[in-house]
């Protein structure tokens, strides 16, 4: 199934400054809520994310409670040489997505 | 007396003015309602939630189900022969002898020729097919069919906009005709125009149908909402889809 979707440039000079976008699909619940019957909802939410580019992680970040459901998340990095991206959503529940692509730096 | 009398005059003009339906060139999505952040959120498809449910929906397009055709075996590529088909229902159904919506086209579709178990109302794979659906007709106006036989089932839908139901006695059109533009508990109260169902409402954290805003609407107002796909839903939708004729689809929009 199609969980996320990403966005980069697929060519990049070298030393330039790309954007990279994510966006997965997760409820993020917070088990503040209770549901219908009143019972709390257990904690559900995406804790880590990562970015390695080319074996070397370039971007992490924690996610808590607060962060809406369906992550987004935006960050530059600089175009060093062409090599794989990779994206790594881990969280409860034993939840990991992971997303690649490649980019080529002239 | 000249001038008291003109008064008179006045006030029994503005009154019918007041319950008046909205004008063609009066009209606005929801989306002119939003703060700028919000229609970026909508226009960007990188930022739109709606558009995981809208792959998630091209996905289950392509699915095969157990000795049955997936959808594109019947239908094809989506993007031509699903464009425009958001944009014309409610439509009627010959079989059922009465208007149908999309979602209900779509479990009809599933039972009868795929033989498989109609999707659960609001359940993921009907959204995601239904943004997919309505995804292919995003640009396009809305555009509900010319059938005589939908008439009593629009003025129905007409009597229900107009009709002061729940606990606070409120009418859809008090709220959507009279008063829109206006705020209600600090929030814009837009002028009901379904042109981006499924939405992505910011308040629901999810993917969800014109039904479910309605039931919200319903809730609102301490009036106990009609069931899922109820004859009224229906007609109500038919109704709001013909009040917002030639407006363009949205598909998945963003609301807050």
């Amino acid at each position: 199934m199609n969980l996320a979707r990403l966005s980069f440039p697929k060519t990049a000079k070298k030393g330039e400054i790309i954007e990279i976008r994510t966006l997965i699909s997760h409820v993020m619940e917070t088990g503040y809520r209770p549901d219908a019957t009143g019972k709390v909802v257990p904690r559900d939410i995406i804790r880590r994310f990562t970015c390695h580019y080319d074996g070397e992680e370039v971007f992490r970040a924690d996610l808590w409670q607060a962060i809406a459901a369906n992550p987004y998340l935006s960050f530059t990095t600089v175009a060093t040489k062409s090599g794989e991206l990779t994206f790594t959503w881990e969280g409860d529940n034993g939840f990991r997505h992971v997303e690649s692509g490649t980019i080529t730096v002239t | 007396m000249i001038r008291l009398l003109s008064l008179a005059c006045c006030l029994v003009a503005a009154l019918p003015v007041l319950a008046a339906e909205i004008k063609t060139r009066d009209r606005r999505s929801g989306f002119d309602f939003m703060t700028p952040s919000s229609q970026d959120m909508q226009r960007d498809d990188m930022l739109n939630p709606g558009m995981l449910w809208v792959l998630e929906g091209e996905a289950l397009w392509q699915q095969q189900a157990a000795n049955a055709p997936s959808c594109a075996g019947c239908h094809g590529d989506a993007k031509d022969s699903m464009r425009g088909a958001a944009a014309r229902y409610p439509a009627f159904n010959d079989r059922l002898n009465r208007p149908i919506n999309l979602q209900q086209r779509i479990n009809l579709c599933r039972s009868e020729n795929q033989q498989q178990p109609a999707f659960e109302p609001e359940s993921r794979p009907l959204l995601a097919l239904s943004a997919f659906i309505g995804a292919q007709s995003r640009g396009l106006p809305i555009a509900p069919p010319e059938d005589a036989r939908l008439a009593p089932h629009l003025e129905n839908g007409r009597q229900f906009f107009k009709t002061p139901m729940g606990q606070l006695g409120l009418s859809c059109a008090q709220c959507h005709d009279d008063n829109w533009g206006g705020r209600l508990a600090g929030a814009p109260i837009p002028q009901a125009h379904p042109t981006g169902y499924p939405i992505y409402r910011l308040e629901w954290q999810t993917l969800g149908s014109l039904q479910r805003r309605l039931r919200n609407c319903l809730t609102g107002i301490r009036a106990e909402p009609f069931d899922w796909d109820a004859p009224e839903m229906v007609e109500l939708e038919l109704y709001l889809m013909k009040r917002a004729a030639g407006m363009n689809i949205e598909t998945p929009a963003v609301r807050p």
